[in-house]
C-alpha cells in the first residue's frame, strides 16, 4: 500500500490511492446537483473540468467526491444560475481558493514560459538541427585533383 | 528460513554487481583479457542470486508470511492467488526488487546473446550495467529492504488495496519495468560508446533491438494501465496527464525517437552523437519516472517530507548516471563523426524532425509534470497544470508528426523527392480527407476534433499501407501480391506499428469528441434513454463475493426493442482494506462501448446511475496493441536477429 497509497492524498476522501493517477472510483457529479437547463449543466460541467478539487492533488472537482468539490460544484452553478458568464465564475473561485485551483494555468506572467516552452524547443531543435547539416555538409570529403586522376586511372583499368 | 535465504542472495548479488561494475571495466581500459571475460559470468550470476531472491519473497506472499512487514501491509490470506503473487511487486519494496530482476534478465541477456560483440565493448556495456544494479541494490538494501522481518507477527495482513487487485494490473508494472530498464540497456551501450569514443553502424545494429524491446513492453505496460484506468475508475477516461502517468510516456516517446535515430545510425552512419545523446535521456527520464513515481515529490509534497531518504536517494542516483554520462557525452562527442551525409529533402532529414517532434513533445509535458514543483520551490505560488494545459501544448506536436509521417517514411534516404513520395500518396490524402468531411457532415454541431482526427488517423493508417504497397516495386497486381508476402519482417513491422499509431489519433480524437454521458436517479424497472439505446434498471441485489460484498445492479439495453446486453454493475465494499470500489458494467463493441456505473441508492428510493456511450474505445488499446504488435515484427526480423545474436556462424548454419 505505501507506494501507491503516497500520492493521492485526498484528506477528505475516504480512501487514498495514487498508482498514476490520485482520481478516486470516481462518484463525483451527483444526480441532485445538475441543473434543469442543459445549456447551463453543460458550461458548469466544462468549467469544474478545470478546476482542481483544492484538497486533492491532482483531482478535478469534476471527478473528486471531496465533500469541498461538491461544495465547489454548486458554487459554479450557483453563480450560473444567477447568470454570471464563464470567466466571471472562475474568477470567483480563484479569488476564493487562490491560482492553484487552475488547472489550466493562463498564459501570462510567469506561466508564460509553460506555455511558450514548447514552441521555443521546436525552433532551437530546427535551428540546431539545420546549422549541424551545414556543417556536415561542409565536411563532406572532396577528391583532390590527383586523387582524382588516380580514380579516373583505376576506373580505365 | 528461506527469506534469510532470499535476503542473504539479494546482499551477495550486490557483491557481485560491485565486481561486475569494476573489474571488467578497469580490464577493457588496461586490455586484460581474463578481466573483461569476468563480466559475463558476474552477469549470470548476479541473475542467479537476484532471481532466488525474488522467489523467496515471492514464496513469502504465496504462504503468507506475516513476519515480514511487506507481506502484512499488502497481503491478506484470503485474497486469490493471482494477486498474491501480484502482490509482490504491488508495493513499493518488492517493486524495487523486479526492477532489479529485470536489470539482471538483461545483463544476462546481454553475457548470453552477444557472442559477436567485440570482446572489449561487451565488458564495458555489461560493467556499465553491473553499475546500474550496485546503485539500485544499494537503494534496495539501505532504504526500502522487502525482507524487514516483524518482532511480533499479526494473524492477517492488511490485504492490498482493492483497487490493485485485477488481471490488468496484476501485468501492468512487470511491463512497464521490462520497458524502463530496458532502456538501460540503451544507455549502456551508450556510455560504453563513449567511453570507447566509436560508434559505427554495427553498434547501432546491437542497441536497436534492445530499444524496440523497451518500446515494445512500454506500449504495452501503457495500455494495460490505461485499460484498467477506463474500466476499473468507473467513469471512462482512459488517460489523465498525472504526473505519474506522465512518467511512463516521457520515456516512451524518447525510446520512440531513440529507435528512429538508431536505424539512422545503422543504416546511414550519421546522426551518432544525437542518438547518443538520446538514450542517455530516455533512460534519464525512466529514471526520473522511477523518482517521480517512488518519492511522490510531485504529487504530493507531504509524502516526500515523509520519506526524504527514499526521494533523496533516487535523486543522487539520477545525477549520478545522466550527469555522469552527459559529462561524458561532452567530452568524447566530438569523436563521433558522421559518415553519411544527407540532403535537406531526405529520409534522414524526415526522421530529424520525428526526432525533434517526439523529444520536444517529451519535453513539453516534462515542463507540465514539474511546473508546479517550479511554482512551489522557485516562485513561491501555488500552480497546476492539468489535461488541459496538455491537451493545448503536446497535441499540435502530434498532430505535426501524423502529418509528416506518411511522405516521411516514404522518402529515399540521402536525397529524396518530396513530389514524389507525395504522389504516392494522392490517393491516401483524398481518401483520408474525403472521410473526415463525411464524419464531419455526419455530425451535426459538434467540434471539428472528431473529423480531424478522423482524417488524420487515416491519413497515417492508409499512408502506411501506401508505404508497404510502394516497397512492392512496380508491375502487375499479382507480381506485387507475391512480393508482398516476401518483404522483409522489418518493413512489415514499420507499417504495423505506423498503422497502430494512426488507429490510436483516430480513437483518442473519437472518444474525446463523441462520448456521450448521462447522469441520473433511476427508479426499480424504470428505463431511460442513451443514444440510440435504452437502458431499464432491473434490480439491485446484494451480493457476497470472496474478499467483498457487492451491491450487484441489472440492467437490461435495448435498441429499438432488440436485446443488447444484460449487464450487471456494481459497488463492491472490500471490508479488510475498508475500501468501496466501483465495478462498471461495460458492453464491449466494435465501434462502441456501452459503459454503466451504479452509484448510491438516493432517498426517494431510486438509484444513482451512470451511462456512457465510449466511441470506438476498443480501437484506442488495438492501435496500442499494434503498435507494439509492429515492433514485434521488426523484431523478429531475421537480419537483427542474427546482428543481436551475432555469433559468427559460418554461412549456411541457421544462427540460434
Amino acid at each position: 500500500m505505501r507506494w501507491f497509497g503516497k500520492g493521492g492524498a485526498c484528506k477528505h476522501a475516504p480512501y487514498v490511492f495514487a498508482l498514476f493517477l490520485a482520481v478516486a472510483p470516481a462518484w463525483a457529479v451527483q444526480p441532485d446537483e445538475m441543473l434543469a437547463d442543459p445549456a447551463l449543466e453543460a458550461r458548469a460541467r466544462t468549467i469544474s473540468h478545470d478546476i482542481r478539487c483544492p484538497v486533492c492533488q491532482g483531482e478535478t472537482i469534476d471527478d473528486s467526491n471531496a465533500p469541498i468539490a461538491r461544495d465547489l460544484r454548486i458554487i459554479i452553478r450557483e453563480r450560473l444560475v444567477a447568470g454570471d458568464s464563464d470567466a466571471q465564475v472562475v474568477d470567483y473561485i480563484v479569488a476564493r481558493y487562490g491560482e492553484g485551483v487552475l488547472f489550466n494555468p493562463p498564459a501570462k506572467g510567469v506561466n508564460l514560459v509553460l506555455w511558450l516552452a514548447g514552441p521555443a524547443l521546436l525552433l532551437a531543435g530546427i535551428a540546431v538541427a539545420v546549422t549541424a547539416g551545414r556543417r556536415r555538409k561542409g565536411t563532406e570529403v572532396t577528391l583532390s585533383a590527383e586523387e582524382e586522376a588516380r580514380l579516373r586511372e583505376i576506373l580505365k583499368e | 528460513m528461506i527469506v534469510e535465504l532470499g535476503h542473504f542472495a539479494l546482499i551477495l548479488a550486490l557483491m557481485v554487481a560491485v565486481v561486475q561494475a569494476t573489474l571488467p571495466m578497469w580490464g577493457a581500459h588496461v586490455g586484460d583479457r581474463r578481466l573483461m571475460a569476468l563480466a559475463g559470468p558476474a552477469a549470470g550470476l548476479q541473475l542467479l542470486l537476484i532471481g532466488g531472491s525474488f522467489a523467496a519473497l515471492t514464496w513469502a506472499f504465496v504462504v503468507s508470511d506475516f513476519s515480514l512487514a511487506v507481506v502484512v501491509s499488502n497481503s491478506h490470506t484470503l485474497k486469490p492467488m493471482l494477486y498474491k503473487v501480484s502482490g509482490v511487486w504491488g508495493n513499493h519494496e518488492g517493486s524495487l526488487l523486479l526492477w532489479v530482476l529485470i536489470l539482471a534478465i538483461y545483463g544476462a541477456a546481454v553475457a548470453a546473446f552477444g557472442g559477436g560483440l567485440p570482446v572489449r565493448l561487451k565488458a564495458r556495456v555489461l560493467a556499465v550495467q553491473g553499475l546500474i544494479g550496485v546503485a539500485f541494490m544499494a537503494f534496495l538494501l539501505i532504504t526500502s529492504n522487502p525482507f524487514w522481518r516483524l518482532a511480533m507477527p499479526p494473524l492477517d495482513g492488511e490485504d492490498l488495496n482493492p483497487l490493485l487487485q485485477d488481471p490488468g494490473l496484476a501485468f501492468h508494472p512487470p511491463f512497464l519495468y521490462l520497458g524502463y530498464v530496458g532502456l538501460s540497456m540503451a544507455f549502456s551501450f551508450a556510455v560504453a560508446a563513449l567511453i570507447e569514443g566509436r560508434v559505427d553502424a554495427a553498434w547501432g545494429r546491437w542497441v536497436r533491438p534492445w530499444t524496440l524491446a523497451a518500446w515494445i513492453f512500454l506500449t504495452i505496460g501503457i495500455a494495460l494501465g490505461s485499460w484498467w484506468a477506463y474500466y476499473e475508475l468507473g467513469w471512462g477516461g482512459f488517460w489523465f496527464w498525472d504526473p505519474v502517468e506522465n512518467a511512463s510516456f516521457m520515456p516512451w516517446l524518447l525510446a520512440a525517437a531513440l529507435l528512429h535515430s538508431s536505424i539512422v545510425v545503422e543504416k546511414r552512419e550519421s546522426l551518432k552523437a544525437w542518438t547518443i545523446l538520446l538514450a542517455i535521456m530516455a533512460f534519464g527520464f525512466s529514471l526520473i519516472g522511477t523518482f517521480i513515481v517512488r518519492s511522490g515529490v510531485i504529487t504530493s509534497v507531504h509524502a516526500f517530507a515523509n520519506d526524504p531518504e527514499r526521494g533523496i536517494f533516487i535523486l543522487m542516483i539520477l545525477g549520478f548516471f545522466t550527469g555522469g554520462a552527459l559529462m561524458l557525452f561532452a567530452a568524447r562527442a566530438g569523436a563521433m563523426e558522421a559518415r553519411g551525409v544527407f540532403a535537406l529533402v531526405s529520409r534522414e532529414s524526415a526522421l530529424v524532425a520525428n526526432n525533434i517532434l517526439l523529444s520536444v513533445a517529451a519535453l513539453v509535458v516534462f515542463i507540465g509534470t514539474i511546473w508546479p514543483l517550479v511554482g512551489q520551490m522557485l516562485l513561491g505560488r501555488d500552480l497546476s497544470v492539468g489535461e488541459p494545459f496538455f491537451n493545448a501544448a503536446f497535441t499540435p506536436f502530434m498532430v505535426a508528426l501524423a502529418l509528416i509521417l506518411p511522405p516521411g517514411a516514404m522518402l529515399a534516404w540521402k536525397r529524396g523527392s518530396i513530389g514524389r513520395s507525395l504522389r504516392g500518396l494522392l490517393p491516401v490524402l483524398v481518401l483520408s480527407v474525403a472521410l473526415g468531411c463525411l464524419a464531419f457532415a455526419m455530425q451535426t454541431g459538434q467540434s471539428a476534433l472528431g473529423p480531424v482526427g478522423l482524417a488524420l488517423g487515416a491519413w497515417v493508417v492508409f499512408g502506411a499501407l501506401a508505404d508497404l504497397w510502394a516497397r512492392t516495386g512496380r508491375g502487375e497486381i499479382s507480381g506485387r501480391l507475391a512480393r508482398l508476402t516476401r518483404l522483409p519482417r522489418a518493413d512489415w513491422g514499420k507499417a504495423t506499428a505506423h498503422l497502430g499509431l494512426g488507429v490510436t489519433i483516430f480513437a483518442v480524437a473519437a472518444m474525446h469528441s463523441w462520448k456521450v454521458e448521462d447522469i441520473r436517479v433511476v427508479r426499480l424497472g424504470e428505463s431511460f434513454p442513451l443514444g440510440a439505446y435504452e437502458v431499464r434498471l432491473d434490480r439491485v441485489d446484494e451480493v457476497q463475493g470472496p474478499n467483498y460484498t457487492s451491491t450487484m445492479g441489472r440492467m437490461t439495453v435495448t435498441k429499438g426493442g432488440a436485446l443488447v446486453a444484460v449487464l450487471k454493475p456494481e459497488k463492491r465494499i472490500y471490508p479488510v482494506a475498508g475500501m468501496p470500489t466501483t465495478e462498471a458494467a461495460i458492453d464491449f463493441g466494435f465501434t462502441r462501448d456501452l459503459y454503466l456505473v451504479l452509484g448510491d441508492r438516493q432517498k426517494d428510493g431510486g438509484w444513482a446511475v451512470r451511462s456512457y456511450i465510449e466511441p470506438f474505445a476498443n480501437w484506442l488499446w488495438g492501435g496500442a496493441l499494434l503498435m507494439a504488435l509492429g515492433g514485434g515484427l521488426s523484431l523478429s526480423d531475421r537480419r537483427y536477429r542474427v546482428a543481436a545474436g551475432a555469433r559468427r556462424v559460418p554461412v549456411g548454419v541457421p544462427a540460434e
